[in-house]
């Protein structure tokens, strides 16, 4: 059977890729809404269900939470993934490093990886932020500050095992350059299991992205979940929907990456397991 | 002037707070085009001289002269380009190579690393390279574990005279193979080392195969010399104890003797 259709033989994998899918296509719907989703399109507070042109209904200040909720997908799809790419990327080149080198080299990286694995991401995230400013990239960054010691740590002990085999050894003999060596024939070995921590990572870093705009230190250009419930928060017992309604999206958001996620690891380690 | 002379070699190993001498002062010496079996049991060492003279492990006395330099003095860039002049070809055919590569790539490295042919070029010297030993063109774009047992090492061997080397550690090279490709293979090597003038370094529990291929034969006990002398006198009539028990153990060996009185 192939990857393909035993990832759809998998429910929890076909429901993940369903809410991941729903989730691309509100972000890229989110272009085709007019105009920009801060503006104010009707009367302030409007509950939900009541105006079918804002079904969602409008904020404190009259914006319409349906073009909102939209144009917060992209925010948290983007971020999400280009924290975890990057968190990925820096992880699995410096544990590469780190176990291909040995040594002096891998004392002085896994103590750094220590040294940022010891401070809490959350809180080197928003010492980032509040330092730096507020702004997409600068969050990215910062999420990925705090991330990338997982995936280091998994690629170093890989690359430890994968570094004695019989093919490392061959690419030395003929007389392969070390660095070569260690990021054409070792990493892309070590990623596998790497990668697979990726759909953990991806959730991580959109939920620290909610919470970094909860408190204030998203980008403030830009429309993103954790900021609506921020903003829902001061009006939490007459509107609760305007922090229940971004809530939602944002538990379905982690759910839909996480099994998704989970379901692409399990199809192909069922296919490296058969071959 | 011998091709490659190893004097006093030595090298330990630290395990679990007490020294295992692997290879303990051993000497030996390779002329051109000559084959030298390292035989013995498992432990005794073969392997890690195999790895000693390739420079994939230091050791920690002794000295490796190779076609006339002090091979151990060599460092970095200097080490890397005379590699070329010294392949290795190893037991496990599946092991030995990248698990994403193909063919054409695993014949394509050692061409591009040593800038012996253009980018434009190298897929013709493939295609010779694998005609050279015994394989089709067109198996080029194959991935590694696509293809058999038996071709995997000819395309280890092909990968080790790709930049036409004057000495292949052969470390149990055709020790994984069923008996019929064993053959082949190694009426493949004895062809080459004709052709080529290559000497080996071959390296096998196989008393019998070693009878038939090397010229003269070292026999390793616990990481010392044992005996050594020519091939065949030291294998029909073993002076040193561990050589009696490894003729003994042969069976193959012992009934050909028997046949033969």
């Amino acid at each position: 059977m192939s990857p393909a259709r035993r990832f759809l033989r998998t429910p929890e994998a076909v429901a993940g890729a369903i809410l991941l899918a729903a989730l691309i296509a509100m972000a890229l719907v989110a272009l085709l809404f007019p105009g920009d989703p801060q503006a104010i399109a009707g009367p302030a507070l409007l509950p939900p269900f009541q105006d079918w042109s804002l079904p969602l209904g409008t904020d404190r200040l009259g914006r319409d939470v349906l073009a909102e909720l939209f144009h917060g997908a992209r925010a948290s799809l983007a971020v999400g993934l280009a924290a975890a790419a990057a968190a990925l990327a820096i992880g699995s080149v410096v544990g590469t490093l780190a176990g291909f080198a040995g040594g002096l080299v891998d004392e002085v990286l896994m103590r750094i990886t220590d040294a940022f694995q010891t401070v809490p991401s959350f809180l080197l995230a928003l010492a980032f932020v509040s330092v730096v400013g507020p702004s997409l990239g600068v969050v990215v960054i910062a999420i990925a500050l705090g991330t990338w010691p997982g995936p280091a740590r998994i690629a170093r002990a890989e690359v430890l095992s994968i570094r004695e085999r019989d093919y490392v050894a061959s690419a030395r003999a003929i007389g392969m350059h070390p660095l070569e060596i260690a990021f054409r024939e070792v990493l892309p070995n070590a990623l596998p299991p790497v990668l697979a921590m990726s759909s953990v990572i991806v959730a991580a870093a959109i939920l620290t992205e909610a919470a970094l705009s909860f408190l204030g230190l998203g980008d403030p250009n830009r429309v993103t979940w954790g900021g609506m419930i921020a903003e829902g928060r001061a009006v939490l017992r007459t509107a609760p929907f305007l922090s229940i309604v971004p809530g939602i999206a944002l538990v379905l958001t982690v759910l839909g990456v996480y099994l998704a996620g989970e379901g692409i690891v399990e199809t192909t380690a069922v296919r490296r397991g058969l071959s | 002037m011998s091709l490659l002379a190893v004097s006093n070699l030595t090298r330990r190993y630290r395990r679990g707070g007490k020294t295992v001498v692997a290879v303990d002062d051993v000497s030996f010496h390779i002329e051109p085009g000559e084959t030298l079996a390292l035989a013995g049991p498992s432990g005794s060492g073969k392997s890690t001289i195999a790895r000693l003279v390739l420079r994939l492990i230091e050791p920690d006395a002794g000295a490796i002269e190779f076609e006339g330099d002090d091979f151990l003095a060599l460092r970095g860039a200097t080490l890397r380009a005379r590699r070329a002049r010294l392949q290795m070809v190893f037991q496990d055919p599946l092991a030995a190579f990248n698990p994403r590569a193909t063919v054409a790539r695993v014949l394509d490295d050692p061409l591009r690393i040593h800038d012996i042919a253009s980018r434009t070029e190298r897929p013709r010297r493939i295609a010779a390279l694998l005609e050279r030993v015994g394989l089709a063109a067109d198996l080029a774009p194959r991935a590694i574990h696509e293809i058999s047992g038996g071709q995997r090492q000819r395309v280890a061997i092909a990968r080790a005279i790709a930049t036409s080397p004057s000495l292949i550690v052969l470390d149990e090279a055709v020790s994984a193979l069923d008996v019929s490709v064993r053959r082949q293979i190694l009426d493949l090597l004895l062809d080459l080392q004709r052709q080529e003038r290559i000497a080996y370094l071959f390296i096998s529990h196989d008393l019998g195969v070693v009878r038939a291929v090397a010229h003269r034969v070292i026999l390793l006990d616990a990481g010392r010399i044992a005996e050594s002398g020519d091939a065949r006198a030291v294998i029909d009539a073993p002076q040193s104890t561990i050589g009696k028990a490894l003729v003994a153990a042969a069976p193959r060996l012992k009934r050909t003797t028997q046949d033969a009185s």
